[in-house]
């Protein structure tokens, strides 16, 4: 077990190395002159040439870019993450407020899409091949074809403009001062965000656990309940669920990468105070800072998200926990290709 | 040579007439068993009279090479009338503006006049184009370094496998924010995004099968009889890979296409006077209130029936090229 952490440090360690070098590298080479972002495009056009080049000397922006990688992994380090441009304020506070925003709407959707996608697809497996498997496979490959923020504009449409049942965007009230927020509205701001990412979400975990629960149903162990005379649903029940439960977990664990890449879709859509927006606007805006510690904590959850996943397989197959690690990497190898 | 077993006639008392390609599901297996001559009346008298087909269907195999024709012919056209239309797209008309949809205007009109309907094909066009470029580079990336990892020893191996492993680690959304940050906005900007960030699934897919026919006899032969490593891959390795490369290939333009419109619509693709699927939904946010769903509701529509078509496209010419499939 001590192994099996220490291995899991140390790729973290690594996988974080890499990423921040390779964030580091884009965010360097981009052709917006540095100085020009910082100050302002009118600030910068009245200013002379001394000012801008003593500007230059102070941001370092003539250094070699290993020399300020290193000043500036040093800082992160340290827990230093740089001031944001955009927002005025050191990105750690930036990022802590917008990291629980972001947060809850990921979790929510994470939950709901589970449940659904694992109730949608032992239905459809159930029913194979009858009408309801059908629809509900069609609904699947159809959303996995629908860009998730254009499914944020169609709710936004339906259920804001045309019901009125939720407002448009933000995650409070406009013009609400923080103590006034009630839980429900900040649900109700919740709502809309969290639905969409989850019905996109619903489509991979819906088909992977009708192919499992289709080739449970032709098992051995399956037939001979059937044969008992348990009904498909009590052979389901007390048979089947167990086989699914874990490896449709495994997934959703591992599908934590694309839940972002919809979330920054989804808040930019429903102006969702979240990360996702912050890297946008981060982006837009030259943000260098903001951008670059928000692509860490991505890639940090990510790795959390794939981290747990390798866990629970171990967890789900005794053989995995007696044989040692070299058939655990096998079997990630195969959770990596599914979960792609 | 031995002659295979397929290639005997076959008799109805043969003991499996359809084993081997078919046979996983019984409701499959009847449509298989009417294609074993001789064995089709027995098979027939066998299932009760509801259950039996109606008419008799072109083989599947027809089926699903039409499905596939289909298909790309409807892209082809989708791509034509866009460029054609390309001009028209930007015709403002400030008499016509904010028109919902009806006989004149398919789509309906924006604010300046232009037609929906026109912009969205312009749109879908560029989408294409876009997704054409990105998943070709992208699935040449996969096949070179799949390759590479698959024949180039163990060291370059753990390098490429890591190297997929980090690509992977990042969120793409994030990662493409970060490519065309990089690179500045625009078409280049977003086609080597998407090139460069959607090579690891199908590289992955690519190693495995290398690393499988490499174990096969016929390459061991072709190496004792002296074959370079670059001929053994060209000659016996390429041609064996080439169909799943060209399935991924197929494949990899959903996805290129949608995160195309995702960045664009995001503010890091095309540029605003680009007629981009992308610019239109973003445009589109800013008259939500007012009641203009129009503007987002059909160019959506056709993008997803863009994408889908790409999807149809190549799920059947996986089914085609797939020896264990191409009867389904």
């Amino acid at each position: 077990m001590t192994s099996f952490i220490l291995r899991n440090v140390l790729k973290f360690v690594l996988l974080m190395l890499a990423t921040s070098m390779v964030v580091f590298a884009l965010v360097s080479v981009s052709p917006l002159d540095p100085v020009q972002m910082n100050v302002g495009q009118s600030a910068y056009l009245t200013m002379s040439p001394e000012k801008k080049a003593q500007l230059a000397e102070y941001w370092g922006t003539n250094a070699p870019l290993w020399e300020r990688y290193g000043h500036w992994f040093g800082d992160v380090i340290r827990g230093d993450m740089g001031t944001s441009l955009r927002f005025n304020a050191p990105v750690a506070d930036v990022i802590a407020g917008r990291f629980l925003n972001s947060l809850a709407l990921m979790a929510a959707a994470w939950i709901l899409s589970g449940i659904l996608g694992f109730a949608l697809g032992l239905v459809a497996a159930v029913k194979r091949g009858g009408i309801v498997d059908r629809i509900i496979k069609g609904y699947c490959l159809i959303l996995a074809a629908t860009p998730t923020f254009w499914l944020g504009l169609v709710f936004l449409i339906i259920f804001s403009v045309t019901l009125g049942w939720f407002p448009i965007g933000f995650s409070v009230p406009i013009g609400a001062s923080a103590a006034d927020v009630g839980f429900l509205d900040i649900l109700r701001h919740l709502v809309l965000p969290a639905t969409t990412l989850s019905v996109i979400g619903v489509a991979n975990i819906a088909l992977h656990t009708r192919e499992k629960a289709i080739d449970t149903r032709e098992s051995e162990f399956f037939r001979f309940a059937e044969a008992r005379g348990a009904s498909t649903w009590q052979a389901m029940r007390q048979h089947g669920l167990r086989n699914l439960l874990l490896p449709a977990l495994t997934l959703q664990f591992a599908q934590v990468a694309e839940l972002f890449g919809g979330s920054v879709l989804v808040e930019q859509v429903f102006s969702y105070p979240g990360l996702g927006s912050a890297a946008v606007t981060a982006g837009l805006g030259g943000d260098v800072a903001l951008l670059a510690a928000i692509a860490l904590i991505s890639a940090a959850l990510v790795f959390s998200g794939n981290l747990v996943a390798n866990i629970l397989y171990g967890v789900i197959d005794p053989r995995i926990r007696r044989r040692g690690f070299a058939c655990a990497k096998k079997a990630r190898k195969g959770a990596g290709d599914a979960s792609s | 040579m031995h002659p295979r077993r397929s290639d005997l006639p076959m008799t109805p008392n043969s003991p499996h007439p359809s084993e081997g390609a078919s046979g996983v599901s019984g409701v499959s297996g009847v449509a298989h068993t009417s294609e074993a001559p001789g064995g089709i009346v027995g098979t027939l008298q066998k299932i009760p009279v509801l259950h039996r087909p109606r008419r008799e269907h072109a083989s599947n195999k027809t089926h699903t090479l039409l499905i596939f024709g289909a298909a790309a012919l409807l892209l082809i056209a989708i791509v034509a009338s866009g460029r054609a239309a390309g001009e028209l797209a930007l015709l403002t008309d400030f008499t016509q503006k904010n028109l919902g949809p009806g006989l004149e205007h398919w789509f309906g009109t924006d604010w300046m006049g232009r037609d929906m309907f026109l912009r969205t094909l312009a749109g879908l066009s560029l989408s294409v184009l876009v997704g054409l470029v990105a998943a070709g580079a992208s699935a040449l990336i996969a096949l070179l370094l799949g390759t590479a990892a698959a024949l180039g020893g163990r060291k370059l191996d753990t390098a490429i496998t890591w190297l997929i492993d980090l690509m992977l680690g990042i969120p793409h959304i994030v990662l493409l924010v970060l490519i065309s940050f990089a690179l500045g906005k625009g078409f280049w900007g977003i086609t080597i995004g998407v090139a460069v960030t959607h090579w690891p699934t199908l590289a992955r897919v690519i190693r495995a099968e290398i690393l499988q026919v490499k174990q096969a006899p016929y390459i061991e032969v072709a190496r004792k009889l002296g074959r370079s490593r670059l001929s053994l891959a060209l000659r016996h390795m390429l041609p064996f890979v080439f169909p799943q490369f060209l399935v991924g290939l197929v494949l990899l333009f959903p996805h290129a296409i949608l995160h195309e419109a995702a960045l664009t619509f995001l503010g890091f693709g095309l540029s605003p006077e680009a007629p981009a699927i992308g610019i239109i939904l973003s445009e589109s946010m800013s008259y939500l209130s007012a009641g203009y769903w129009w503007l987002a509701v059909f160019p959506g529509v056709a993008l997803v029936a863009t994408v889908l078509l790409f999807d149809l496209a190549g799920s059947s010419l996986r089914k085609l090229i797939d020896p264990h499939t191409s009867q389904e």
